[in-house]
């Protein structure tokens, strides 16, 4: 009787922990909407996401997150360009080429580049890669997109890395051995061979970087400038949604518009991060 | 199993007990990050002399603070900027009501790097220098560069009193903002950083941050008035045009350790560590 009751208790505990994220993802998604959806009271949705000018805390408050969208999407692009390539050529490396202790070096390496906090990132930045910026492109200030997405490719690496290598492992050995056996050379096996048989896992590798990448708050917050101008270019100032919630939100008076349209802020980032999480997850399960 | 609820019971009880038998009195002071170190040598120094009480300081900014204070989870807020009618009505209809005490003044500095050739500046060249219609130092006498502006970030106190009473004159009918391709930074410290490595820049801060690697701007009212550096001195005879009250803020029901705190920092004792952590005094 009591083994019986034991492990019932003990069951519907467990089911309680493997449930608990679910309900909290809900939860948060619920309050995230309730506290964001109100700013649509006091501006247009329309006018929300298409407005130029973001001075929230003047009378009115303008609350257009145009310039805060085009500066994620520009800094995540950057980001992407920088990162993608080399995470693949590096991924490509320990897969295939290096030899047993290089690449265990190289994999140390890359897990501990995924293990600095990003504020250290950030400050490295902005104390060597910002005046580097400066000088090299003769800019009035190195706070610039740029800056943001060069660290930030260090931080979507690791990811790449990573997946992209378990995805290139996974490719069956058979594939390699026969296109070695019809005379292949070992980039025409790489190139033609393993990279599109491990072309589902590249992409999640490469989408799963950048939702890293456009989640990531202190670092862009340090050494991107921060202006509120619609950005023509990675080499000008740009302010990005995650730093827009990160350095106002401690200011916002409870209940203002400025308090609820950062809540709102904070919605289009959780449906651009669910939409490439979904994406990758896809791409991930397309062959299984 | 029911042992050890019991004995945690009783655990809890008891610690609650010794609490409520203690003459241990606690405080909690919340706000402005501005405010925060002086908060905290106001707080060390009361604690040493009153070995019974108990006073954490923390930042998070002036809203932050109102925010505790409206909601009840701290007993004073420090700000660098007044109360908003937002906040006293939100205050109001929790049954609160937040009572205003000036403590110690701060003077704000503009500061550019320092081989810059601009060495004072009018509050009307200013205003326009940070809403961007003046973008070149040669049209305030200076090299053919443009101006790279760097502002605070809109959560600080300092970015608000900054632009009500320089880039709006005091004037509430006024609707001047900060350029927007004004770099916002995230500290005073990093201010102070980009000043110091960019020639064409100019930027803001507390007078606490005053170095010999950032040059300072004296400031005059108009033309015709006399340009004034930010020093103690000025300020406190108020001449310096760009200086600011800093505030506490409780709810008029709080007694006790709360006066008696803010009664010590209004103390001569008190102001003089005003003057140690780089503020001003208010007499």
């Amino acid at each position: 009787m009591l083994r019986k009751f034991k492990e019932f208790v003990i069951e519907k505990l467990i089911l309680l922990c493997g449930i608990a994220s679910v309900i909290f993802v809900a939860l948060i998604f619920v309050f995230l909407l309730k506290e964001g959806l109100s700013v649509f009271k006091f501006v247009r949705i329309g006018e929300f996401l298409a407005g130029r000018s973001w001075y929230p805390i003047s009378e009115p408050a303008q609350l257009g997150i145009l310039p805060l969208i085009l500066g994620s999407l520009w800094v995540t692009f950057g980001a992407a360009v920088i990162s993608v390539p080399i995470g693949l050529g590096c991924a490509v490396y320990i897969a295939e080429i290096a030899p047993g202790r290089t690449k265990e070096v190289l994999k140390g390496g890359i897990e501990l580049l995924a293990a600095i906090p990003s504020v250290v990132l950030g400050f490295i930045g902005m104390v060597t890669l910002v005046p580097l910026v400066k000088n090299v492109f003769h800019l009035s200030t190195g706070l610039t997109g740029l800056s943001g997405s060069i660290i930030l490719a260090f931080m979507a690496m690791p990811t790449i890395v990573s997946i992209a290598e378990d995805a290139l492992y996974a490719v069956p050995k058979s594939y390699k051995e026969g296109a070695f056996a019809l005379g292949a050379t070992h980039w025409q096996t790489i190139w033609r061979v393993l990279l599109p048989a491990a072309s589902s896992g590249i992409v999640a590798a490469v989408m799963l970087g950048i939702g890293r990448v456009i989640g990531e708050t202190m670092a862009v917050m340090m050494i991107t400038g921060n202006s509120a101008v619609i950005p023509r270019g990675l080499l000008e100032p740009l302010r990005t949604l995650t730093a827009t919630i990160a350095a106002e939100m401690g200011e916002a008076v409870v209940g203002s518009e400025h308090y609820f349209a950062l809540f709102a802020i904070g919605i289009i980032l959780f449906i651009i991060s669910f939409a490439i999480n979904v994406t990758a997850d896809l791409f991930l399960h397309k062959h299984k | 199993m029911a042992g050890i609820l019991v004995a945690l019971l009783m655990l809890i009880l008891g610690t609650n007990d010794a609490l409520a038998g203690s003459k241990i009195s606690a405080l909690q002071i919340k706000g402005s990050d501005t405010m925060v170190n002086l908060g905290q040598a106001w707080a060390e120094r009361y604690m040493e002399e009153h070995p019974d009480a108990f006073i954490a300081v923390t930042g998070g900014g002036s809203g932050t603070g109102m925010a505790s204070l409206i909601s009840g989870t701290c007993d004073i807020a420090m700000s660098s900027r007044n109360i908003k009618q937002k906040e006293i009505d939100q205050a109001n209809a929790k049954g609160r009501s937040p009572v205003e005490v000036k403590v110690a003044l701060d003077g704000i500095a503009v500061v550019v790097h320092p081989k810059n050739a601009v060495g004072k500046l009018t509050l009307d060249q200013l205003a326009d220098i940070f809403s961007g219609r003046i973008a070149n130092w040669k049209q305030v006498g200076g090299a053919d560069a443009k101006i790279v502006i760097l502002s605070r970030e809109v959560n600080s106190g300092t970015h608000v009193y900054f632009k009500e009473h320089v880039l709006r004159k005091n004037d509430p009918g006024l609707k001047t903002e900060f350029a927007p391709d004004a770099l916002m930074l995230s500290s005073s410290q990093a201010i102070a950083d980009e000043v110091a490595g960019n020639p064409s820049a100019i930027g803001y801060y507390g007078m606490g941050y005053i170095s010999p690697r950032q040059k300072v701007i004296a400031v005059a009212k108009d033309e015709k008035s006399e340009y004034i550096e930010p020093t103690i001195d000025n300020v406190v005879k108020n001449l310096y045009p760009i200086s600011r009250p800093l505030y506490f803020y409780f709810n008029n029901e709080c007694q006790g350790l709360a006066k008696e705190f803010i009664d010590f920092a209004l103390s001569p004792e008190g102001q003089a560590i005003v003057k140690e952590t780089d503020f001003v005094p208010i007499k």
